[in-house]
């Protein structure tokens, strides 16, 4: 029995658009290998989380499918070499992202020899752990290719707890204009179906399900016959409309459950891959090869030979053009990813990335002439088509009067930012654009104030602190003040004033021995006759010193005491300070 | 006529002695208004609105001795935070405090740092690591950016470096292409 035939229930989602598909025209001809460029860029940012560390140094010769630069952190991706070749810079270059940036990026010149490095295959899957898969799909560098890249190794991870009921392999592609899943489930539906069965184990999954939306018959066609026989495998077929590839609204309807807000799909136990992330999980486990190139579209009505390529990463968007026979005159706009979600670039020597599924080069005739932006009307348009049945309309007056707290009442980050409310909208408001810069915004604010309370809190550990140690040399500088008061009355008196002194101190210790009095008694006694022998000492000096010293004063013992005492003290303030 | 009087004067002893229990058992300690600027301030603690701190800076602001609009780190944003919280107009930074600048971090050249410390003791942040007669360096994440290590370095070897925006700072800018209101604005 088919997997095909098994009739299922689906389920439905809130507004979508059917934009024009513009999706024959790169699928007349057969996908091809793109030519070997003569330099590849690897940005080292490639994915969602941090950048990846290089590992090579410049110079160096480097293999196919050699790691060349390492995971940092949890949420990251390696990178690997393409192609073999020599590292000839590690420096900041360019990269395709809508804020036109430099980041680090490794240049390699490739040789033309394209040799892999050794790698090792896992001889059975089903025999391995799942934590060591996740360990190889992560060691490969996979990110989810359907355009996000975040690291897939983290969604094939169902923790500890959670049962994970539905396993969703994602060949929606529900933009326009893009056909590289479609291609890839119609040429090579074998390595999506093993990729899936491989991430079945590693989630322990009850069910597979397989979406493809309606528009695409010969996918569907060739990934069921590639699917018969699989047990718990099911293929779907699921009708045409966008935003539908939109994992949670695919979610949806397939399963009929809404992931909560601020949730994951992990949450109620669903977990969604693109079917391109499938294939490269294949490669990575069956044929033990890293991620290295991917399929890309490459269309446009500036394109005279749209089709899809497999590109190396790194290759400059430039060559690919040049494959496809692309009038450069007549590129109006240059667009990574699709018409709806995609951005635009400003120079094609930019590298396809991992995330890289579409190049459109759009020609002014194509986009038509370009609309003025009109008052908002309040027609509500927006909200009939927002799959999220948010209030896009709320959420713009709020986002471009910069009232961030009264978007996010509005539930700004549930927003998908699929653009439906954009196409729809009869004033030509980019108001996909004002809900990325709210949320941009808000994020910003948000770092800040945590930036903020962690200096306020220094800030005032700091002030506490000099409080402290204030407190804490006046204690000690109390408490030296007392025994030294005595040592140096005692050990003063006799050097003044020889043999009298000593008599004077030898009888008192005497006297202090025989009446064997309390301590406290002999010390106060003590205290009288050190200013005694004081005053006694200082009237002979006055007279015999009296042209150098100071004027004797008639100072107590105590305050002669504390300048010295201060001194020390004072320096040991000093190096405490320093 | 009487049990009217004696109501009333039971009611007013019941609520008086409410009320008496509320103002001891609900005593706010502190000035929360203080609370609530300081928690607008960028906490900087640069002095550039001449207080020693943005907490002093606080107090004056709630003790009605300083203007809202004298903090340079904090800017247009702050300012308007602040005028929003104290029901005050908005007013443009005023300049004898410095202008709005990009956000920078200190940062020590290793090479030329003789250890003397004075940097450490002027850092409101405890964000220089560092000893006598031994190199100081930045803890670049604790770094308010508020210059105050500049002045005491006496081989001058801490220069404020701009923030630089990559790939994870950076953010979706303001949409370019204005969307008029619905109607022109009216002339005053």
């Amino acid at each position: 029995m088919s997997s095909c035939s098994t009739p299922k229930k689906l389920w439905d989602f809130h507004g979508g658009i059917h934009p024009e598909q513009n999706k024959l025209q790169s699928t007349m001809e057969p996908s091809a290998r793109a030519r070997m460029p003569a330099k590849l860029i690897l940005p080292l940012h490639q994915h969602i989380g941090a950048a990846a560390e290089p590992i090579v140094e410049v110079g160096e010769r480097v293999f196919k499918g050699q790691k060349i630069a390492s995971a940092d952190g949890y949420v990251s991706a390696s990178v690997h070499a393409p192609t073999s070749g020599k590292v000839i810079d590690i420096a900041e270059y360019p990269i395709p992202h809508p804020s036109g940036l430099n980041a680090l990026s490794i240049v390699i010149e490739t040789d033309g020899h394209d040799e892999w490095i050794e790698y090792r295959p896992e001889q059975d899957y089903t025999e391995t752990n799942p934590s060591r898969l996740r360990n190889i799909i992560r060691e490969a560098g996979i990110v989810g290719l359907g355009g996000a890249g975040f690291p897939s190794f983290i969604k094939l991870n169902p923790g500890s707890q959670k049962k994970i009921k539905t396993l969703i392999l994602n060949g929606v592609e529900c933009e326009p204009y893009i056909t590289c899943d479609d291609m890839l489930m119609r040429e090579d539906p074998q390595s999506i179906i093993a990729g899936a069965l491989i991430m079945r184990h590693a989630l322990q999954a009850e069910e597979s399900v397989i979406a493809i939306e309606d528009n695409k018959p010969e996918a569907y066609e060739s990934v069921c016959k590639a699917a018969e026989g699989i047990d718990g495998l099911r293929v779907v077929l699921v009708p045409t409309r966008y935003p539908q590839g939109s994992e949670k609204q695919l979610i949806q309807v397939i399963t009929g459950k809404e992931v909560p807000s601020n949730g994951l799909a992990l949450s109620i136990g669903v977990v969604c891959h693109n079917v391109s992330t499938a294939a490269a999980i294949y490669r990575a486990i069956h044929l033990g090869q890293p991620l290295v190139s991917r399929l890309i579209t490459i269309t446009g009505a500036a394109v005279k030979r749209p089709r899809n390529l497999e590109v190396l990463f790194g290759t400059p968007i430039e060559e690919l053009l040049q494959q496809c026979d692309v009038a450069s005159d007549q590129i109006e706009r240059l667009v990574m990813g699709g018409p709806m979600m995609g951005f635009a670039l400003h120079d094609t020597s930019l590298p396809v990335i991992k995330t890289t599924n579409c190049i459109i080069a759009a020609t002014h005739k194509e986009l038509g002439l370009e609309q003025p932006v009109m008052p908002c009307i309040r027609c509500g348009a927006c909200a009939d088509v927002c799959p999220v049945k948010l209030l896009p309309q709320q959420l713009y007056w709020h986002s471009r009067a910069k009232e961030f707290d009264k978007a996010q009442e509005y539930d700004l980050f549930d927003c998908i930012e699929c653009g439906c409310c954009s196409y729809v909208c009869p004033s030509n408001i980019p108001l996909v654009q004002f809900y990325r810069f709210a949320k941009g915004a808000i994020w910003t604010q948000e770092q800040e104030l945590k930036k903020s309370d962690q200096a306020r809190e220094r800030h005032e550990f700091r002030q506490m602190r000099i409080e402290r140690e204030k407190r804490e040399r006046e204690a000690k500088r109390a408490k030296k003040r007392a025994p030294r008061a005595k040592r140096t009355a005692t050990a003063k008196a006799p050097s003044v004033d020889g043999a009298k002194m000593a008599e004077k101190m030898r009888d008192e210790a005497m006297s202090q021995r025989d009446s064997a009095v309390d301590a406290r008694k002999a010390e106060i006694q003590a205290a009288v006759a050190r200013v005694q022998a004081k005053k006694k000492s200082a009237a002979p000096k006055t007279e015999k010193a009296a042209p150098i010293t100071p004027a004797p004063s008639d100072v107590p013992a105590k305050s002669d005491v504390d300048k010295k005492n201060d001194s020390p003290a004072a320096s040991d303030n000093h190096e405490q300070v320093q | 006529m009487l049990t009217s009087i004696l109501a009333l004067s039971a009611l007013a002893l019941v609520f008086g002695l409410i009320l008496g229990f509320a103002a001891i058992r609900f005593k706010i300690e502190g000035d929360p208004l203080v609370e609530q600027i300081d928690a607008q301030l960028p906490q900087t603690q640069c002095g550039q609105c001449g207080f020693p701190g943005c907490r002093p800076y606080a107090e004056a602001i709630a003790a009605e001795e300083a203007e809202i609009n004298q903090c340079p780190p904090g800017g247009e944003a702050t300012i308007h935070a602040l005028a929003d919280l104290l029901d005050l107009e908005p007013l443009p930074l005023n300049p004898d405090n410095g202008a709005e600048s990009a956000k920078t971090v200190a940062f020590i050249d290793e090479q030329t740092c003789i250890g003397c410390t004075l940097c450490i003791q002027a850092c409101p942040v405890d964000a220089i690591l560092g000893a006598a007669k031994q190199m100081h360096t930045i803890i670049e994440s604790e770094c308010t950016g508020c210059d105050l290590c500049l002045p005491p370095c006496p081989v001058d070897c801490i220069e404020m470096i701009e923030i630089k925006k990559d790939m994870l700072t950076w953010k979706w800018p303001y949409p370019q292409k204005p969307v008029p209101d619905s109607r022109p604005e009216a002339s005053v």
